[in-house]
């Protein structure tokens, strides 16, 4: 019988299927942040518990961190949280690229850069961007804090078998699109509940020509499309990303562990519930403008009219949109003024991002009221970009360079926008005050919003340059 | 865990879908390390207003009858974005122990389960109709049967609606999660050695 690359990581996972209760899967790595740990590490101390495999936890601060004076954390409580965060780490002897580790970064941006990840496992943390590993082929996933908890007492999970969605995108991406446009552009097509229920693999001569980054912002995206989780196959590029780096296998076990690899993928001929497919060469640079990264649509549209919409639920949440957003049905997305840039988080925090975005401002300035920040994913990004000299590249265009963190992907260290201010950000939500009360998100890829910072408002990058 | 089994009480009406984590608990009230005290921020930024203490008379929890509501009627798709525990634990300590939707975002509703809150899926009309009857008679009250897997209405709506057995059992018994797994720990250390084996690099010193 063939199988998907999901159902083989689930059988190769499953310890136990009990005939009343659910099935209990085998958690491999475990990965966690300050903001939804705490209260887990509490629970086991409440209950007299363990941690069952210490080896398999890698953990970070990075959600509260500030981005300039980074010690300096002025919140009493986001204090208290990262103190917590180190202390529970260092009690349970748990690896945690903390405060004061020259690895240091967002979460799902260090885990690759150590090779935590491997094709095959299953990997969770608190955080529902955990789907980005599974551009190494894992099945990663977020869970809830009790989760967290359970993990930690017992290497496993209680856990439903999803449905299977093969998303493919066949044909050569044109320049200037990139992984964040298929991403936005598939959940576009699927809706914000599309892939509820559903573990998605990306399939198709557009996902299998992307490199490791880019297939990182892909899968990261696969949450805001509503599914448990998101699948890129491993091949030659996976194992050439992960060859090498501190956690991955070495000597004998490198090559037995790409046989094991390649025996993960899905079989040729294996049924998925549900298959859409998008072509490469109509994915333009998408800009979201509404709250929900459904409200998305490409650059050389014009925002739509609840009108548009035959779904009545679609169509109210539209005048929703309007409103909180304030921009008119008809306006031309490259029309719309942006306050602030952020370009960073774990969907485009990487060096490729950044590659990207100075290229587009080198030699440029940024547009009189517009204030633009880089914010590494993390420091070995930092350094970096600092040896290929990408810092001076944004310091010359007038922004500013910034130590890693989430920032304002989420707008919990400090760096937010203020009411009614509007940005153009690589993040990956566009929700109502989600990089700060009032404030308006407009999600785009990295050489997008380099544009937006240099036009001050969005723009074609295909014709602009 | 509290038992969840059967209880009538207000329902409350939320006319909106894509309800997002980010509203439920803006991350500003994040960064807490206990679980408790999250209610009096539930969906913050749209129930106060701008001073944020006086209440927003335009956001329809804050009406004076669905005070004391136990059950939230709400729009599709609840719950997407962010995986925060802390949006079900300010949901439970608000008052919920019952969502009803025709979707639920994967992650919030796993984590409703270990929160003793139950999320109901219903049909888009059955939804529609529960909406109704609230929206006519605000302060209405439900009745909510997990053994029987029934919601019923005083205006005669009766839905059977789905639970899964282990899920619904838990509830049931407000049954510790972490307890129950720990029943089948020496499968677990039966997996872990084979692992070993199999795949000797995950392990340390293997
Ligand atoms: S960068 Fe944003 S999405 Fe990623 S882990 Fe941080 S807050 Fe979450």
């Amino acid at each position: 019988m063939t199988k998907t690359m999901y159902e083989k990581i689930w059988d190769a996972n499953l310890v136990h299927e009990p005939e009343s209760g659910s099935p209990l899967l085998f958690v491999d790595r475990h990965l966690m942040h300050e903001v939804t740990s705490p209260q887990a590490f509490e629970g086991l101390r409440l209950e007299n518990r363990k941690v069952r495999n210490v080896h398999s936890i890698l953990g970070t601060i990075d959600h509260c961190v500030p981005t300039k004076d980074r010690h300096n954390i002025v919140d009493a409580i986001a204090k208290k949280q990262v103190e917590t965060m180190t202390s529970n780490c260092d009690e349970n002897d748990i690896n945690l690229f903390g405060m004061d580790s020259d690895q240091n970064g967002v979460i799902h941006i260090i885990v690759p850069e150590h090779g935590f990840v491997h094709p095959g496992m299953v990997v969770c943390c608190g955080d529902s961007h955990t789907a980005t590993h599974g551009a190494f082929g894992a099945l990663a996933f977020g869970i809830g804090t009790s989760e967290v908890e359970h993990i930690m007492a017992t290497q496993t999970l209680q856990q439903k078998k999803a449905k299977t969605m093969l998303v493919k995108v066949e044909g050569k991406l044109p320049e200037y699109s990139t992984a964040k446009d298929i991403a936005l552009a598939i959940i576009g097509v699927t809706g914000t509940a599309g892939g509820t229920g559903f573990v998605m693999e990306f399939a198709g001569s557009a996902i299998t020509d992307l490199s490791m980054e880019a297939r990182m912002t892909l899968c990261n995206m696969a949450i805001e499309a509503g599914a448990r989780a998101g699948l890129v196959a491993p091949d030659q590029v996976t194992y050439d990303y992960l060859e090498g780096r501190e956690f991955s296998p070495k000597g004998d076990h490198w090559a037995q562990a790409i046989t094991y690899w390649e025996s993960m993928k899905s079989d040729e001929g294996a049924v998925f519930d549900e298959t859409i497919t998008l072509r490469a060469e109509d994915i333009a640079p998408q800009v979201s403008w509404g709250t929900s990264p459904e409200q998305v649509i490409s650059v050389t549209g014009t925002v739509p009219a609840p009108s548009d919409f035959t779904n009545e639920v679609k169509a109210q949440a539209c005048t929703n949109a309007l409103k909180y957003m304030d921009i008119k049905a008809g306006q031309k997305i490259t029309d719309i003024h942006i306050d602030i840039v952020f370009v960073g988080s774990c969907t485009n925090g990487r060096i490729e991002d950044f590659r990207a975005t100075a290229d587009i401002i080198k030699g440029k300035k940024v547009a009189e009221g517009v204030q633009a920040i880089a914010v590494p994913g993390s420091f070995p990004v930092k350094v970096q970009a600092e040896k290929e000299g990408l810092d001076k590249i944004f310091l010359d265009a007038g922004w500013e360079w910034r130590d890693p963190g989430c920032s304002m992907c989420l707008a919990m260290n400090g760096d937010e926008l203020k009411d009614g201010q509007r940005s153009a950000s690589t993040s990956n939500r566009n929700f109502e005050g989600r990089q700060g009360k009032g404030g308006r998100t407009h999600l785009v890829s990295p050489a997008m919003a380099g544009a937006a910072s240099i036009a001050g408002h969005f723009v074609d990058i295909r014709d602009w340059k | 865990m509290q038992p969840y089994i059967k209880h009538t009480s207000i329902a409350a009406l939320m006319d909106r879908s894509n309800v997002d984590t980010d509203q439920i608990i803006p991350k500003n009230f994040m960064k807490k390390v206990e679980r408790t005290g999250f209610g009096i921020n539930l969906f913050h930024n749209w129930r106060f207003l701008a001073d944020n203490i006086t209440p927003n008379p335009a956001f329809e929890l804050n009406k004076p009858a669905f005070q004391g509501a136990k059950i939230l009627v709400a729009g599709e798709n609840f719950g997407c974005g962010s995986s925060r525990e802390h949006a079900p634990w300010a949901i439970a300590d608000y008052g919920f122990n019952t969502i009803i939707s025709t979707s639920f975002a994967d992650i919030f509703h796993s984590n409703c389960f270990k929160n003793s809150i139950l999320p109901i899926v219903v049909t888009a009309e059955q939804l529609a109709s529960l909406m109704a009857e609230i929206a006519a008679n605000e302060g209405v009250e439900f009745t909510i049967d997990l053994p029987e897997q029934k919601v019923t209405t005083p205006g005669g709506i009766v839905i059977n609606f789905d639970v899964d057995a282990f899920r619904k059992e838990s509830l049931i018994d407000g049954l510790d999660d972490i307890a129950w797994t720990l029943k089948h720990v020496d499968k677990i250390t039966a997996y872990e050695e084979a692992n070993k084996k199999k795949l000797p690099w995950l392990w340390p010193n293997a």
